[in-house]
């Protein structure tokens, strides 16, 4: 057992048993960052606010939620939205924020993609990120059912048949996880207690992974340069902040990040309250109805690009392109063969192919809302395809690259 | 080094704005059928080309014309002949009291429903003379002199015992012209009337029986139930609705739901009611939203001054 003295102050009393001190060195102040980054940098403290957004409106609208395909949809749009002091408030910040969430996911993605952040030991980094992506996805998903509108009753029968998966038939795995020929209320109550207990659980422990990950590669910089942090650690700490190129986590990053902060929550408030009808569908606001099939049936718009991979083609092949476009995201540190971890404009043609890609997700994004006829459906398919395409010949694209 | 954060900015800024762009208004337009209004002019109907007189009116309202047979006008002392739940089982739907009809419906429309109602109300497709199929409302032939001044003199009337066209409230313009099809529950709202609290379960229960015989005869003569309101003006939007209340014809071919002739003023006390009951909250998040962006302004310029703080001994 350790040696335990009389403790000369609280803190002094903390320490001896918790360590506080070091605690704070590790986590906070030696916790080096290089310094040249910008701004995009900081979407990680973005997501970290965003989602204590969500956790902190959903407690309390979790409060007054009744997960029974009959109340569902009355305690959402009359008790929270009406008659609950500021209910209306908490459920447009958690609709909004579930929205945006994923603005910023996406923005956080492609700043790794195209800074290379996912390289030289940092391929965990990437992998928990794209698991925390996913589980984002599954959490946004189940969320989506709980009002019970006519979207959420949609959404959930479309997406659910996709685990019959085509011409397989599973019709019994779709009963399994609908626990119901069609979505009810086992249904309901399933994807309420996902939402709200095991995949944030499985959210908040993959983002402590996600953290974790950072520690011993560090932070990516802008301009990929290879940072010796304990040389420039000690430069610092030794009074010359201007000339290390590392920086303290806090304050310095923190109080970048706070500012990146501050101004993403002007934005994020003025869509709360005067731009909301994006993620807040206007037809999730009628009741469910399983006899009143929408005329258009549409998920979200983070998963539209996804949605839009699966839909231009047969059931089977469509079913495979989907599949792959779920996890060839993940072994992008594996196919992506250039021992470069450095921006994609010094990499030639990786540079083109992030862009194509870019400009590709955001086409597919577009089709997957617009009705699949005519020209819509042209354009969709050409940019599925191309959309596997560009992940199939990027190992060939990166093989060849000069080093830099 | 060169500070590339504003051409970020701009890079993310214009992604996210095409993206958008994209899914939400473009992606939207190309959905949903857009149907302009008509600022409630009904052009195709006949205008009123005599000058009233009300006190022939109220003779031909009250006696020759037979309105008051099926209409109520509890202003002038006259109650409804049958209570709601009957007069929807013998016309389909209770005919509304004419008190302030006046008010609410638009004076050409009124002169050119007396004479013609399935013309006026857009229902031809489901009542078709020539197939025998009448309307409830008997149309107007005349009383025996000019029955073009006859009409005029009725409007006349109607507009002359109503609430001046800026007292109509939104509750009384929604009951009038949209309540006896359409519920709107969150406002207790039913089609025979506000439901009201009860002491006893029993009596409440019996409440309810009525408004289910009363539905089970609207559903007859309508095809379906007309759907509750509550939340239309978050499900539909406010443009949705307003061209949809002028010709539900233009946004739904053949659909059973009559064109009710309200004026362009009427229909926004209508909409005003449905906001009150689907988005009570507005006021209190647009006053609200504005001073959270205030905050959030002074917030974020006080995080980059100590961002600015804190960097100035780093460069």
């Amino acid at each position: 057992m350790a040696h335990f003295t009389k403790a000369t102050s609280v803190k002094d009393w903390l320490n001896q048993r918790l360590a506080i001190e070091k605690v704070e060195k590790v986590m906070a102040s030696e916790y080096w960052i290089p310094k040249n980054i910008n701004f995009l940098w900081a979407m990680g403290m973005v997501l970290a606010i965003t989602f204590a957004l969500l956790l902190v409106s959903g407690i309390f609208l979790l409060m007054y939620y009744q997960p029974d395909v009959k109340d569902a949809f009355y305690s959402v749009n009359f008790t929270i939205m009406r008659d609950v002091d500021y209910g209306w408030l908490w459920r447009h910040v958690h609709g909004v924020a579930a929205s945006v969430v994923f603005l910023i996911i996406y923005i956080h993605m492609f700043t790794g993609i195209y800074y290379g952040s996912y390289k030289k030991g940092r391929e965990m980094i990437w992998v928990s990120g794209m698991l925390l992506f996913v589980t984002f996805s599954a959490e946004a998903f189940s969320g989506y059912m709980l009002p019970w509108g006519q979207m959420s009753y949609w959404a959930g029968m479309v997406i659910t048949n996709i685990f019959s998966l085509g011409g397989l038939h599973l019709d019994g795995l779709v009963e399994w996880i609908r626990g119901d020929y069609v979505p009810a209320q086992a249904f309901l109550t399933r994807f309420f207690m996902l939402h709200v207990l095991l995949l944030p659980l499985a959210i908040m422990g993959l983002i402590g992974l996600h953290f974790a990950a950072l520690r011993i590669p560090h932070v990516n910089n802008q301009d990929g340069e290879e940072v010796d942090f304990d040389a420039e650690a000690k430069k610092y700490l030794a009074g010359d902040k201007a000339g290390s190129k590392v920086i303290r986590f806090a304050n310095d990053f923190m109080s970048k990040d706070l500012m990146v902060v501050g101004f993403f929550l002007i934005f994020f408030f003025y869509l709360v309250f005067f731009q909301y009808g994006f993620a807040l569908d206007p037809v999730n606001f009628d009741p469910a109805d399983g006899l009143k099939t929408p005329a258009h049936i549409y998920p979200e718009w983070y998963f539209l690009w996804s949605y839009e991979i699966l839909r231009p083609f047969s059931v089977n092949i469509g079913l495979l392109a989907f599949g792959f476009a779920q996890v060839i995201f993940v072994l992008l540190p594996w196919l992506d063969r250039s021992p470069n971890a450095v921006p994609a404009s010094r990499r030639g043609a990786f540079s083109v192919w992030f862009w194509l890609l870019l400009i590709d997700m955001i086409v597919l994004t577009a089709m997957g809302k617009l009705p699949p006829e005519g020209m819509f459906s042209t354009i969709g398919l050409v940019a599925a395809v191309a959309f596997i395409l560009l992940w199939v010949a990027l190992p060939f694209i990166t093989m060849n690259e000069k080093k830099v | 080094m060169k500070n590339k954060e504003p051409l970020i900015l701009v890079v993310v800024v214009a992604f996210t704005l095409l993206t958008y762009w994209l899914v939400e208004p473009y992606a939207h337009s190309v959905m949903h059928k857009h149907v302009e209004s008509e600022h409630f002019a009904y052009a195709d109907l006949k205008p009123v080309a005599k000058t009233g007189n009300v006190a022939s009116g109220k003779e031909l309202v009250t006696g020759a014309a037979a309105c008051t047979g099926c209409h109520s006008i509890e202003k002038e002392g006259m109650p409804a002949a049958m209570d709601a739940v009957s007069a929807a089982a013998s016309y389909g739907v209770n005919p509304p009291d004419l008190s302030n009809a006046g008010a609410i419906y638009d004076a050409k429309f009124l002169a050119n429903l007396i004479v013609n109602p399935a013309h006026a109300l857009k229902v031809e497709h489901k009542f078709d003379a020539a197939k025998g199929q009448s309307h409830p409302m008997t149309a107007f032939f005349g009383a025996g002199g000019d029955a073009e001044q006859e009409v005029a003199d009725m409007v006349s009337y109607l507009q002359s015992i109503a609430v001046k066209p800026e007292e109509v409230t939104p509750k009384m313009a929604y009951e009038n012209a949209c309540g006896r099809c359409h519920a709107v529950s969150y406002e207790k709202w039913t089609q025979v009337g506000e439901k009201p609290a009860f002491k006893f379960e029993k009596e409440s229960l019996a409440f309810d029986i009525q408004v289910l015989e009363y539905q089970e005869h609207l559903t007859k003569y309508m095809g379906k139930l007309p759907p509750d309101l509550s939340m239309y003006i978050r499900s539909r939007g406010e443009h949705f609705i307003s061209t949809f209340i002028e010709n539900p014809q233009a946004h739904l071919e053949g659909t059973a739901m009559p064109r009710v002739g309200v004026t362009a003023e009427a229909a926004e006390k209508v909409i005003e009611y449905l906001e009150d009951a689907g988005d009570t909250k507005r006021h209190e998040r647009e006053s609200l939203g504005k001073s959270v962006l205030i905050y959030s302004v002074i917030f974020a310029i006080f995080a980059l001054l100590w961002k600015k703080q804190v960097w100035k001994d780093l460069h």
